[in-house]
């Protein structure tokens, strides 16, 4: 049988170049997301560049109470979830805005945890696959900078660890991914340093690799591990006078 | 950030803005008061660059593909190397492919580039069956042969300058083989070249590499090529062989390719042209895309950079104006370090290159006395009623493309009609002239 991967928020850079990553590899592929207008258009090309079969659907990460029935409307199956959707809002507005604050953290988390824990319950059954879960380095530690974002993320982070320790038996594997900087639409506006920053193929080839290699998370680009390695254990009495 | 295109001159300091579905690319032209559209930076000049870049290269779906009549459509920014990849495994190839792989659908259709079949099968416009633009005043409209077809001339070979295409549908050429049947003859001296040329004009794909270091005589190598039947073809594959390739790390220092190494190796290459005469098989990426093969090859002339110059000369009057320019550019005492003639077919579009005669692709490195070199071959050139190749020009006067290109009112009558506010500009365009309110 054809493996399908479903993959939300399939219209993000890193989500579209990633589906080329699946599809070059064979899997089928369920896109999802709000503009499923441009997702058709991603699906088509999908077919046509590899032969795949590939199709889109609308969903939305805030319309929670959608979720069950969406997931159980899949045909087929998928045998792997990627949660490629996130909003990095705007911190400042977040500050005073209550509307802003939760549209982040329901984006980044609650609406993972809703679905996720929907495709978890399902692929347990089946007793295989995968989840991707793609979280940030932003979880690792909060900054003044985006820490409503960041507290969303770190959240996200150890749910999918919690999930990971529960299906591992169950042979379905949990992947975390924590991105450092990517060039892509949301941070467009930002002036990025290049060093540190990921193109979304690069990106993509990473949770390819992740995906394919059994790992439990990954860092992209890799250097990103050691420098938050570094940045969570700076002192709490240093690191609140710092603007990093 | 600092953008150059191929041929590394100018560079430029410029803002690049990409996009990945047409509602990106309408905000885009909304906001940008000025601005050119990009594909893969594969020019030689100035043609693409501006202070505003629309980058194309993102925005590369797959549309269609009838697959019973090789009938494809691609989003603009498609690059010719993925189109390969998806259309030979099922037996269908480009109608006309230029020497590199690595440009844009889009790029091909604004430069209405050619390739080595030109006198038979033309430019690559003439196999867009239609495409569709974003006007700079940000409509979308279609237009082909049949639809628009004002327009359409204007837009293959337009240089980008008269909106953005968003995407075309293109007719592909069937094959049966991925291989290629390549005769090689050495010739002594252009006069033989030229022989060779209309004794095989009609052979699919011809092209001839000419030595220019060497005094007096200049001699050379015809090839000839046909698409391999099934039956012909060494192997049944209908994908080329993979093979690893060298990339040039950085930019080298200029005395590498020095006159002694280049001469060295031109007539290495000649030698083992001529020991190699006659027949042999040649898979599409060693045949069409040679160069592919090095990547940054262009890096090989320094960070100064080199200007290709390329023109076309009507054929009744290429064989003494051909002599006069070699005999210039010898006399001058800066040849070129690689030289490509072909002789090409008739050309439709208003500001499409090719016309029915010689055309001659020459290599320069950058050195003192080049422009100079340079502007008296455009005298050269347009005194004989030839015309310079605007995708590799990076130094052409107003007045030589005036000359060159008799329909360039016609063009600007119709950038006029869509482009009032001259939003396409280009370095190269402002250079030209090629603004619709100078006309």
């Amino acid at each position: 049988m054809r493996k399908s991967v479903l993959i939300l928020g399939a219209g993000s850079d890193v989500a579209r170049a990633l589906a080329r990553e699946l599809a070059q590899a064979g899997y089928d592929l369920q896109l999802a997301g709000r503009k499923v207008e441009e997702l058709a258009k991603d699906a088509r090309d999908l077919e046509i560049r590899f032969g795949i079969q590939s199709r889109a659907l609308y969903f939305d990460a805030l319309d929670l109470d959608t979720h069950q029935s969406f997931y159980e409307a899949l045909k087929p199956r998928p045998m792997g979830v990627v949660a490629a959707f996130g909003l990095l809002g705007e911190e400042d507005l977040a500050r005073h805005n209550q509307q802003e604050w939760l549209r982040i953290i329901h984006t980044n988390y609650t609406g993972c945890v809703s679905i996720l824990t929907i495709a978890a319950n399902n692929l347990e059954q089946s007793g295989e696959g995968f989840i991707v879960g793609i979280s940030s380095v932003a979880g690792d530690r909060g900054r003044a900078a985006n820490y409503v974002y960041g507290s969303a993320k770190a959240g996200l982070s150890a749910f999918l660890s919690g999930l990971r320790n529960r299906l591992h038996k169950r042979g379905v594997r949990v992947i975390t991914v924590k991105p450092g900087f990517i060039k892509t639409k949301m941070t467009r506006e930002l002036d990025l340093p290049p060093r540190l920053t990921a193109s979304p193929e690069e990106a993509a080839t990473d949770i390819f690799r992740a995906i394919s290699k059994r790992k439990d998370v990954i860092y992209t680009r890799w250097i990103w591990r050691w420098i938050m390695l570094v940045i969570r254990n700076i002192p709490e009495r240093v690191f609140k006078r710092l603007s990093i | 950030m600092v953008i150059a295109n191929w041929n590394s001159y100018p560079r430029i300091e410029a803002n690049l803005w990409d996009f990945r579905a047409e509602a990106e690319a309408l905000e885009l032209l909304h906001k940008l008061d000025s601005c050119i559209p990009r594909g893969m930076g594969r020019s030689y000049g100035d043609c693409s660059l501006a202070s505003h870049i629309i980058s194309t290269p993102g925005f590369n779906r797959f549309i269609s593909l009838d697959q019973e009549q090789g009938i494809l459509e691609c989003e603009a920014g498609t690059s010719l190397k993925d189109i390969l990849r998806v259309i030979l495994p099922l037996g269908w190839f480009l109608p006309v492919t230029p020497g590199t792989k690595y440009i844009t659908l889009g790029g091909a259709i604004a430069s209405d580039v050619h390739g080595k079949n030109h006198h038979i099968h033309g430019a690559f416009g003439s196999h867009v069956h239609s495409l569709r633009m974003l006007t700079p005043q940000g409509e979308v409209i279609t237009c082909s042969r049949e639809q628009n077809p004002e327009v359409f001339s204007a837009v293959c070979g337009g240089m980008g300058l008269v909106g953005l295409i968003l995407s075309a549908r293109i007719r592909l050429m069937p094959i049966h083989s991925v291989y290629i049947r390549q005769k090689t003859i050495p010739a002594g001296s252009l006069d033989q070249l030229m022989e060779l040329f209309e004794l095989h004009e009609d052979c699919t794909y011809s092209v001839a590499w000419m030595d220019c270091l060497s005094r007096g005589q200049n001699p050379g190598l015809f090839m000839l090529g046909e698409h391999c039947t099934a039956k012909e073809a060494p192997d049944r594959n209908l994908s080329p062989p993979e093979r690893a390739g060298l990339s040039i790390p950085g930019h080298l220092p200029g005395w590498v390719l020095s006159r002694a190494a280049l001469k060295a190796f031109n007539s290495l290459y000649y030698t083992r042209g001529r020991a190699n005469a006659g027949y042999s098989f040649q898979d599409l990426e060693s045949f069409f895309y040679p160069l592919d093969r090095v990547q940054h090859w262009n890096r090989l002339y320094g960070s100064k950079g080199f200007l290709q110059y390329q023109f076309v000369l009507p054929k009744e009057d290429s064989r003494p104006g051909l002599k006069r320019i070699l005999d210039h550019i010898n006399s001058f005492g800066l040849p070129p370090y690689l030289a490509v003639l072909k002789l090409l077919g008739s050309q439709k579009g208003l500001l499409s290159f090719p016309m029915r005669g010689y055309t001659l692709a020459l290599d320069f490195p950058m050195k003192p006395g080049l422009t100079a070199l340079l502007n008296t071959l455009d005298q050269l050139v347009h005194d004989l009623g030839g015309r310079v190749y605007l995708a590799k020009d990076a130094r052409m006067n107003q007045n030589s493309f005036i000359r060159g290109y008799p329909e360039n009112r016609r063009f600007l009558e119709i950038k006029h009609g869509l482009d009032p506010d001259n939003k396409m500009t280009s370095l190269q365009s402002k250079r030209l002239g090629l603004c619709a309110k100078a006309y």
